[in-house]
């Protein structure tokens, strides 16, 4: 980060351990990022976050009372500015693509380490995107023309064009933004652009399989 | 008014409540239409439940509501007496068991509403009753009364009828009587039946889910205790129990339920098996990412064994914590990526008494049609990409 002003961040999560895992391992690995708040349903986060206004929130998808989207549902039309990062156990499409589409900036899994959450963070904070390697497969398969899909409405929002392809695959290989970056002959900036345009169509195209995971969740 | 039907209609429509209702008592007058609509939509269309909030009609609504009832019947008798189909004196009778019977469903609906409220079961009682007082029996009272009325002046007025006929006519009229009255009662009890059969389902299911999680998860926690020390050991169990709980919540390769290609035949599936063999093996973790799918064949089979391979070539040499394995079905090819960021090696300097690579891995595809590309850098660690065409559907769409 250019300015050396931390990154707020808010916990939202059932599982106080998991919080107060996430909160020593964030104090002791990094400055760069400061817990600011945490809450442990939908009813203390709206509240707190509200409250706290933070830089980017990590936010648990499956809560008792409504879970992640419905945190998102609620708080993204009063504060556009906070950021959401889904963190989630789960790692079934419907739940991704439900939290995604409510509109979350990104997605990864619990089981990702300290460091690799911490890049998440900053990542997320400057207003890019990120995809987890499973994320990026469910969003190939969505957007991948198969025989006897919908037809397309939007060109725009409902094709990937063949470099977001690149860049989604090698996401779902494994690679990281820098070796994308390296692989593809574009610079770090390039890729954050085209995953950024990915994160924008998915959230906002129509394609059917989109919307159908969205809807297994009751969203959209 | 009557039953809500009205209201509810106007609100899924997103009308006036005022113009639905005369809508219905105009369509009441095309030979009772209307009622019969309303009758339908009143039995037939689910109601809400009482978590919405009860709506209180002022009173002007309430009169507005009455006279466009009243109008409606009105028209209905008299259209049908004027057009001569049917006499007044069937028209007026019938009007009125018609009043009964709206007054008894009413009633019964009224009932519905504070069973939801103390959740009491009871039989036909309760169905048109239910805890309502002495006021609900008078109106349900006044209802019957009312439609035997009808019936009874229809009846005698008929008049030209010998003695058995009209004893005939007279047993005739009261079943459809009794049936008409009776139907709310009938509706819930094929409602209740569809509930507890669901409901039950659901509690098998759920238990057969329970025991088969709390047994596997409980025999992990134990090995987990056994061994605290072994942090490899553990890190393997855990791996493997939340992969047999994801398997059971998402469904064998994690994806949760998904068109195409079902069964234990799917490559997504063999490819989310061989990972979490190697899993188990190596005590790493493998994450599989499958893109598209496709049956299962001779040659993906092959394809399947040597990701396999170069997966666990990976695992043991690699010295890397974590493996992805990338799997994308195409019209033409199936390709897999298996990529470590471990060590790495060159490739000219591996010694020739270790076939992994070159038997398991480049035989096997050189045999099925694929090709083999290895990309390694020492100390960033090794990509293997295998790439199979599909025969079977590879064929079909050539381009």
């Amino acid at each position: 980060m250019a300015d050396n002003k931390p990154v707020r961040v808010y916990l939202v999560d059932d599982h106080a351990l998991f919080r107060a895992g996430v909160r020593a391992e964030l104090d002791a690995l990094t400055d760069d990022v400061e817990v600011v708040g945490e809450a442990g349903s939908v009813a203390e986060a709206v509240v707190g976050i509200g409250h706290a206004k933070p830089d980017v929130v990590l936010l648990d998808v499956h809560m008792p009372d409504g879970g992640g989207a419905e945190v998102l549902r609620r708080l993204r039309p009063d504060l556009p500015d906070v950021v959401f990062l889904a963190l989630s156990v789960s790692d079934a499409a419907e739940d991704v693509i439900a939290v995604i589409r409510a509109g979350a900036r990104g997605y990864v899994t619990k089981t990702i380490s300290s460091r690799e959450l911490v890049t998440a963070i900053a990542r997320v904070a400057v207003g890019d995107a990120v995809f987890s390697p499973r994320l990026a497969g469910f969003v190939l398969d969505a957007f991948a023309d198969r025989p006897g899909a919908a037809p397309i409405s939007d060109p725009d929002l409902d094709l990937l064009t063949p470099r977001e392809r690149d860049v989604l695959r090698l996401l779902a290989r494994g690679y990281a933004y820098k070796e994308i970056a390296s692989e593809l002959f574009i610079s770090v900036k390039t890729v954050e652009t085209h995953v950024s345009s990915v994160l924008r169509k998915t959230q906002l195209s129509n394609r059917y399989e989109l919307s159908r995971w969205a809807t297994d969740r009751r969203l959209v | 008014m009557v039953g809500g039907v009205a209201s509810g209609l106007a609100d899924h429509l997103g009308a006036n409540v005022l113009w639905v209702r005369a809508a219905f008592a105009l369509l009441a007058a095309c030979a009772g239409a209307g009622l019969l609509a309303y009758a339908m939509l009143w039995v037939f269309v689910p109601q809400e439940s009482l978590t919405a909030q009860e709506h209180r009609p002022s009173p002007k609504e309430r009169q507005q509501a009455f006279g466009l009832i009243a109008v409606g019947i009105s028209l209905a008798v008299a259209l049908g007496t004027l057009s001569g189909a049917v006499s007044t004196w069937v028209a007026v009778p019938v009007g009125v068991a018609l009043v009964g019977t709206a007054v008894v469903w009413r009633e019964a609906d009224a009932a519905q509403r504070r069973r939801w409220v103390d959740g009491a079961r009871s039989g036909m009682s309760g169905a048109l009753l239910g805890g309502g007082g002495r006021s609900a029996i008078l109106r349900v009272l006044t209802g019957a009364l009312l439609v035997a009325a009808g019936i009874a002046v229809v009846l005698l007025r008929s008049g030209t009828m010998g003695q058995l006929q009209l004893a005939l006519a007279a047993v005739v009229a009261t079943l459809v009587g009794v049936a008409v009255l009776t139907v709310p009662w009938w509706l819930r009890l094929v409602r209740d039946l569809g509930d507890e059969r669901r409901a039950r389902i659901r509690t098998e299911e759920r238990a057969e889910i329970a025991a088969h999680l709390h047994d596997s998860v409980l025999q992990t926690l134990a090995l987990i205790q056994k061994q605290p020390d072994v942090s490899r050991e553990v890190l393997r169990l855990a791996r493997g129990q939340e992969r047999q709980l994801r398997g059971w919540l998402y469904g064998p390769d994690g994806y949760g339920a998904r068109d195409g290609v079902p069964g234990p035949t799917a490559l997504s599936q063999a490819v989310a098996e061989i990972c979490g063999e190697i899993e188990d093996r190596f005590a790493i973790v493998v994450r599989p990412v499958v893109v598209g799918d496709s049956p299962m064949d001779k040659d993906l089979a092959a394809l399947v064994q040597a990701t396999r391979e170069a997966a666990v070539n990976a695992a043991k040499h690699s010295g890397a914590a974590e493996i992805s394995v990338y799997a994308e079905v195409e019209a033409e090819n199936v390709t897999v990526f298996v990529r470590d960021r471990g060590k790495g090696f060159d490739e000219d300097e591996v010694s020739p008494d270790r076939h992994g690579l070159a038997d398991s891995i480049r035989g096997r595809m050189d045999r099925h049609g694929g090709t083999v590309r290895l990309r390694t850098t020492i100390g960033e660690g090794t990509e293997v990409q295998l790439t199979m065409p599909r025969t079977a559907v590879g064929a079909r769409s050539g381009s």
